[in-house]
């Protein structure tokens, strides 16, 4: 049993503490935001925060989780209102196909949180490890920046 | 009672063919194991209690909200919009009211096979004949109640109108379900004047909403009651066999429920399964852990000793010399041609992935006699086809026995049309008795696709005095996709020589298109504008060069090659196989050499591409018109120390009439990416028969820091409407690599340009 808090759940999942915490969410969780890419680390689709930190799903243990708090897709915004992420990828019509989005947005909402005016090299270095094979990028930095100033503008 | 019913099933078949290959062959990808004659029919109105079917495809809610059905596959290109908003623009709905539905498989849909770029161009009018059915229905149950005459009323933003009079279509719909269907023949559609959704910039898209949440369903995300996920070792060489395997070791894996060897097959390939061994497991991990303790043997078969590279050397040779004629102007060889003003070059390109960020997975449960499947497929009626012989039902009697739902598919670009992967979880489900999702890792997509052929264009020509050409022979050799339908093809078809090679769209006295033969050893398949990806890079290529040895523009040279504006129908020029994405016998998508320089000129203009640059840089551009649209492509580089590095790219596209703007201009964005990792580092090679790439990291694809500024200028048209999907795609990698060649001057032939360079 290993237990940890998605989404603002407290939850005990019963599987073995080395599945990889994207089959975790996936399979036993059954909260399908959370997507398969290449199971290496590599593209960026599987991406959910780990105490607020974006990390690669696949190549996490579930045991990793233990006792630490799993953002997914399905918990970034509530349920009154999306995150500015959400909004900024409908405003900006961002999504092709989607299946890359989930882990875009995560990666994103992770760098708006420690940086909430990124230049165009962070958005380029927070975002490198997200592939779309459907060419979103350019929305994607458009969005992000739209996204930025209107957390700045909530702030201020 | 009208006579437009629903088709009966044999009729159905016999318009769209038993199988998916024997049509495929002659259709130049146009119709994907479907006929084009196979268009959507309307059904008699029903009421279901939540709604009123007005039609095949809208029902009107209870709560007056439409729901309206896409019948085509959605894969990225946003045709969950655009089918509905053609639909809801003819009916006068309004769209905030607007549900797109993804239709399942169902004849009554008319032809879903979503390839060729094919959805709008091909059934544009069958389309809005869906929405007049509803519109007329509703107007008539209106007229009724007015006791006015149908012709006197109209629909406007989700009512019926007549002078001050209104009614909504909630109030309406009852009693538009209770009338007879119209001809649709008499139908009158709504004239271009008067659309309000079609063309509309800002139109809200179907699905992003569920997107951007996490709650779109794609094909991985199906979860089923007491289901078993498979993940299947498959032989490494086409056409191999399992020979022997162990399996008590995987069995041991906690959660692994049952190891099944799938069945073996023959060839031809098809787009059947590969035979393998499946482990099942209650969960995707212990399925993979599982996988990975087996011990298979394989007997590899015939194609044992491929090589992807001396493959390639093999073509390189054939393409030099004289191949099968496919279209002939003059006598180019009694001419002898002028080595001072003669270029001869042969460009290559290797095989390719699709690479869609979802890998395939399809999910099936038997129960009884009947059997429900869920599929990422582009193609849902053939799979449904491949379905019923799996389960050796009668496709005309049994039809109804299998229940094909389509799921939203992360990417395709011609892979997912393919249903080898829905076949494997049919006949595990088969096998065990369970429902059975089968899941492929990326390990296993990249490893058994349907690739791209790997192809080599041969171009000789001389320049005439004023830098034209009257002489000029041009060949192009690949393995055809035909042969996976049947292994003894040794040619590429008409339909693939009407993909940018012998409809090459220049008036040349003495002209001669060839391709030699080729045996074939790898599954070979539609990649996103197909033979179109080979034939512009060389011809693209070609007329760089051309005018280099010119000293005149590439924009010039185009120009001159195309000569007159005119209509061009290659079949009166010496080619009369041409296919023209099936389009060859409509009037008005013949090609128009103005419609090439439209965007040509459009494209150099808005980019700036005929700028002086500093030294290191250089601007490329090229042309090339397929799937019934004109694209031309610009774009800048610079090259400093043999290292390349893309700064900007342009795109100008005239698909004729625009249903959804901003999906266009999405369409061109994804093309110009993909055109950048295809022209720079993906490649996917064969050694001792089996592909020697694994994952993003043997197969690189572009990531954001690679991407440059990207421009798309859509031309305003007014014809006919063209493909969307595929177009953008041909004339960005040789505009890439004229643009090395004015930065660098070195001459990038042979793909990818890092075998060359650094990238
Ligand atoms: S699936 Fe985790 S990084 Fe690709
Ligand atoms: S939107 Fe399709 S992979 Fe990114």
């Amino acid at each position: 049993m290993v237990k940890l808090t998605l989404n603002n759940k407290a939850l005990s999942l019963d599987a073995d503490p080395a599945m990889p915490l994207l089959y975790a969410i996936r399979d036993i969780a059954e909260l399908t935001g959370t997507k398969f890419g290449c199971g290496l680390g590599l593209c960026g689709a599987c991406t959910v925060h780990l105490n607020g930190a974006p990390i690669r799903s696949c190549v996490t243990p579930l045991s990793a989780a233990q006792g630490k708090t799993i953002t997914t897709i399905e918990g970034l915004g509530n349920d009154d209102a999306m995150h500015p992420v959400q909004a900024a990828w409908l405003a900006n019509k961002v999504p092709q196909c989607g299946y890359c989005q989930s882990g875009q947005m995560m990666s994103a909402a992770a760098l708006l949180e420690s940086n909430d005016a990124p230049s165009d090299s962070d958005i380029e270095t927070a975002m490198q490890g997200n592939i779309c094979r459907c060419g979103t990028y350019p929305r994607i930095k458009k969005a992000i920046k739209e996204a930025a100033e209107n957390i700045q503008k909530a702030k201020s | 009672m009208s006579q437009v019913s629903i088709l009966n099933r044999r009729q159905f078949i016999a318009l769209t063919g038993r199988t998916g290959g024997a049509l495929m062959l002659g259709s130049a990808f146009g119709g994907l194991g479907l006929s084009t004659s196979a268009v959507a029919q309307a059904v008699l109105p029903k009421s279901d209690g939540l709604g009123e079917q007005l039609g095949a495809f809208v029902t009107i809610k209870n709560d007056g909200s439409v729901d309206i059905i896409c019948h085509r596959a959605e894969m990225g290109q946003g045709i969950l919009t655009s089918v509905p908003q053609i639909i809801a623009d003819e009916l006068g709905a309004d769209w905030s009211q607007v549900n797109a539905i993804l239709g399942n498989a169902d004849p009554k849909y008319g032809d879903q096979s979503t390839g060729g770029s094919a959805s709008i161009r091909k059934h544009f009018t069958h389309i809005r004949q869906m929405g007049a059915v509803a519109r007329d229905l509703l107007e008539q149950a209106a007229a009724n109640q007015w006791n006015v005459k149908k012709s006197k009323v109209r629909t406007q933003n989700h009512e019926v109108i007549y002078k001050s009079r209104r009614l909504s279509f909630a109030e309406l719909a009852e009693a538009a379900a209770k009338l007879p269907l119209p001809d649709l023949d008499s139908l009158e559609l709504k004239s271009r004047a008067d659309y309000t959704l079609i063309g509309k910039e800002d139109i809200a898209l179907q699905g992003l909403e569920k997107i951007v949440t996490g709650k779109a369903t794609y094909a991985q995300d199906i979860q089923l009651p007491g289901m078993l996920i498979a993940s299947i070792e498959r032989p490494p060489v086409v056409g191999g066999k399992v020979k022997s395997f162990d399996a008590s070791e995987a069995k041991k894996i906690s959660g692994v429920v049952d190891v099944i060897q799938l069945k073996d097959r023959s060839f031809p390939v098809n787009v059947k399964p590969v035979s393998g061994v499946a482990v099942l497991a209650t969960n995707t991990w212990a399925a993979i852990e599982g996988r990975k303790k087996l011990k298979v043997e394989w007997d590899h078969g015939p194609n044992v000793s491929h090589d992807s590279e001396t493959y390639k050397a093999e073509l390189v040779k054939k393409v030099a010399r004289k191949g099968k004629e496919a279209r002939v102007e003059g006598d180019v060889y009694s001419h002898t041609f002028n080595a001072s003003r003669t270029i001869e070059a042969t460009y290559t390109v290797p095989y390719h992935h699709h690479m869609s960020m979802e890998t395939p997975a399809a999910t099936a449960v038997i129960e009884g006699d009947r059997c429900r499947v869920w599929s990422g497929t582009q193609a849902a009626q053939w799979g449904k086809r491949l379905v019923l012989e799996e389960l050796g039902l009668d496709e005309e009697a049994d039809y109804d026995k299998v229940e094909f739902n389509t799921t939203l598919m992360g990417g395709a670009f011609g892979r997912k049309s393919k249903n080898d992967f829905t076949v494997e979880a049919v006949e595990l489900a088969k096998a065990t008795g369970k429902p059975v999702k089968v899941v492929w890792s990326r390990e296993d997509d990249v490893k058994h696709g349907f690739y791209h052929s790997t192809a080599a264009n041969y171009i000789k020509a001389e320049l005439t005095d004023d830098n034209r050409s009257d002489h000029w022979i041009q060949r192009v050799v690949a393995p055809p996709i035909a042969w996976i339908f049947d292994d003894k093809t040794t040619h590429l078809t008409n339909g693939d020589l009407s993909l940018g090679f012998a409809d090459i769209p220049f008036n040349i006295e003495n002209l001669s298109c060839e391709t030699p033969e080729i045996t074939t050893h790898v599954r070979t398949g539609w990649l996103r504008s197909v033979g179109n990806i080979n034939n512009a890079f060389a011809l693209g290529s070609f007329v760089d060069e051309l005018a280099n040895k010119a000293g005149i523009s590439t924009q010039k040279m185009w120009l001159n090659l195309l000569g007159k504006d005119r209509k061009f129908d290659p079949r009166g020029e010496g080619f009369e196989g041409y296919t023209h994405y099936g389009q060859a016998d409509k009037e008005e998508y013949l090609l128009e050499i103005a419609r090439f320089k439209g965007v040509l000129n459009e494209v150099v203009t808005k980019s700036g591409a005929s700028e002086k640059l500093p030294d290191g840089q250089g601007w490329g551009i090229s042309i090339a018109a397929s799937f019934n649209s004109y694209a031309a492509a610009a774009t800048k580089v610079s090259v400093i120390d043999d290292k390349v590095t893309v700064l900007e790219m342009h795109t100008a596209i005239d698909c004729g009439l625009v249903i959804t703007p901003d999906r266009v201009r999405s369409q061109m964005e994804g093309a110009m990416i993909m055109g950048l990792s295809m022209a720079l580092e993906s490649e996917i090679t064969m050694k001792d028969g089996a592909i020697v790439q694994n994952n993003f990291y043997d197969y690189p694809v572009s990531r954001m820091p690679q991407v440059p500024d990207l421009y798309v200028h859509l031309i305003k048209s007014n014809d006919a409407p063209g493909g969307v999907g595929e177009p953008g795609l041909p004339p960005i990698l040789p505009s890439i690599t004229n643009a090395i060649f004015h930065a660098s001057g070195t001459r990038i032939r042979d793909l990818p340009v890092k075998k060359t360079m650094k990238v």
